[in-house]
């Protein structure tokens, strides 16, 4: 069922809950191949909910739980006989907080994802080390204490380690929780540089709060509320000419 | 009108202030002195009677001089060993189910369980294993490290709880997130990342049967030579102690003396140690 054409991602009528709590409400959403799609909302809109059901992280949190589909490169991640662990190793996520492996340095940090998915063989897992550290930038800066820990690097650093873990596995397709709100203005510039390198291999759905950075970063742009998509479109259109009017007082910070 | 203090009311506060904070201190320095008295008593008694043959030789006969405690002390070494390698991962299995698993009613009622089996004396501890292991194989190591192991469960599945709880969440979502299977998660990034934490309380949890002498009497029973095997009675050092402080011959009450030295002085430095190998750890660890 795998294709390579066709959208690398379909969510149809998905709908998460927190207990009672009704928190993504009836989301239908597509996005291609190497597409960078943010998605944008107010604080408690739904967002993070939205793309943790991505990876099936979601149901991680007691009594949380979603229905509906999504399908990754056409095969539905919610089927009977689907395994989060399989889905996971498809969809990498990075999160808000740059969250290295305490005890681990920055080498074990890269590879441990790589060995216990099976590949042990010294040399192989050396070079998509060095690979997935390059990808993230962070090569340059680390090559002579790849043994020092994680935890010892500054949080940008610590952030594009997080991304370097999550690309040695080679998903198709990132999620990002709002993965530069933690760090200072400099460090988010290389994140975003990052994402648009990017986006040639992997397709990248990012959260933000930061509208600019959505709009620097990202081709399409969902804008999440109370729950519901409100309007998903080419960023640029969004931005210049929302068709939803509670875009267009979101955006011109009218509320939120 | 100036800013100081020069009222009743000003001075009275300051007196019952400088009261409280004194009466606070003293009886917080007031702790340590049993803790000094009973250690410098027993070096005071004992440090005479630790010489080469108290490590070498075995016990004498009563009215005997000389002779030492060495079978006590390779007893006391194989029944903690015996007892960590049962103790150790069993309470860790716990620990690890009660943070990683443990959300629901059947945690919280083991959770409770494992409190009251901290507080069940250990001599009753003795007692259940004699019942269990001695009527039908007889004194034995096999059943006084099963005593011991079941002194430790509690304490070593208790500080694994609390010492996991203490990583944050986001730590096992990265590694769910990564396409690690939740028990890869847990042995291979949330074991590893906390092992010092761990190690603090296998080791408190050694402390405090290494010293066990209750137990000991009605499952490894002791003896006074080198057991051969795990299925004969063994010594131990505590156990040791206490007959030979009951005698009532001078030179074995003076050995018990060395004995209870040698005791404290190996759970002071087994302490000491770890917690010095996990400083000197986490410094490296900052610092580079």
């Amino acid at each position: 069922m795998t294709s390579s054409t066709g959208p690398i991602l379909t969510v149809e009528n998905l709908n998460a809950y927190f207990g009672d709590f009704h928190a993504v409400k009836g989301v239908n959403l597509e996005v291609q191949r190497n597409e960078v799609v943010s998605l944008i909302g107010p604080s408690g809109c739904g967002k993070s909910t939205f793309i943790r059901c991505l990876n099936r992280l979601h149901e991680e949190v007691p009594s949380a739980n979603c229905e509906g589909r999504v399908l990754i490169e056409g095969q539905n991640i919610y089927a009977e006989n689907a395994d989060p662990v399989v889905v996971r190793r498809k969809v990498g996520m990075v999160f808000q907080k740059p969250n290295p492996f305490p005890g681990l340095s920055i080498f074990e940090n890269v590879a441990l994802g790589l060995k216990l998915a099976g590949i042990t063989k010294k040399s192989v897992v050396t070079e998509i080390v060095e690979w997935s550290l390059r990808k993230s930038a962070l090569w340059d800066e680390v090559k002579d204490s790849l043994s020092s820990p994680g935890l010892s690097l500054s949080g940008g650093q610590q952030q594009r380690l997080c991304l370097a873990r999550t690309l040695a596995v080679k998903p198709p397709v990132i999620l990002m929780d709002e993965p530069t709100s933690a760090l200072d203005p400099i460090s988010t510039a290389k994140i975003e540089e990052l994402v648009m390198e990017l986006k040639q291999e992997v397709t990248v759905v990012i959260v933000t709060h930061n509208m600019q950075q959505a709009s620097r970063i990202s081709d399409k742009t969902a804008f999440f509320l109370m729950g519901e998509l409100m309007e998903f479109d080419e960023t640029s259109a969004l931005f210049t000419n929302p068709k939803n009017l509670k875009t267009e007082q979101y955006i011109t910070g009218r509320f939120g | 009108m100036g800013l100081q203090a020069t009222s009743f009311q000003d001075r009275k506060r300051k007196a019952i202030n400088i009261a409280a904070l004194g009466a606070v201190l003293g009886l917080a320095f007031l702790a340590a002195v049993p803790f000094v008295l009973v250690s410098g008593y027993i070096l005071v008694k004992g440090i005479g009677s630790v010489d080469w043959a108290f490590f070498t030789e075995l016990p004498k006969g009563p009215g005997e001089t000389g002779g030492g405690m060495a079978n006590a002390m390779a007893g006391t070494g194989v029944l903690v060993t015996m007892a960590c390698l049962l103790g150790i991962p069993w309470g860790m299995a716990t620990g690890i189910y009660l943070s990683e698993y443990g959300h629901g009613k059947t945690a919280s009622i083991l959770r409770f369980t494992v409190d009251l089996l901290t507080s069940v004396p250990s001599i009753i501890v003795g007692i259940f294993v004699y019942g269990l292991i001695v009527v039908h194989i007889g004194y034995s190591s096999y059943a006084g490290a099963a005593a011991l192991a079941i002194i430790m469960l509690p304490i070593v599945a208790r500080s694994t709880e609390e010492i996991m709880k203490l990583i944050p969440n986001s730590v096992r979502e990265a590694g769910l997130a990564l396409g690690l299977p939740r028990w890869k998660v847990i042995l291979r990034i949330l074991v590893p990342g906390c092992m010092g934490g761990l190690v603090t309380g296998f080791m408190l949890a050694i402390a405090r049967v290494a010293g066990e002498t209750a137990p000991l009497l009605f499952t490894a029973f002791g003896n006074q030579f080198y057991s051969t095997s795990l299925d004969q009675p063994i010594a131990s050092l505590p156990v040791q102690i206490y007959n030979f402080a009951k005698s009532g011959f001078p030179d074995l009450v003076r050995q018990s003396w060395a004995g209870a030295l040698v005791l404290v002085g190996l759970v002071f430095f087994l302490n000491f140690g770890t917690r010095s190998l996990l400083y000197l750890k986490n410094r490296k660890e900052i610092k580079s």
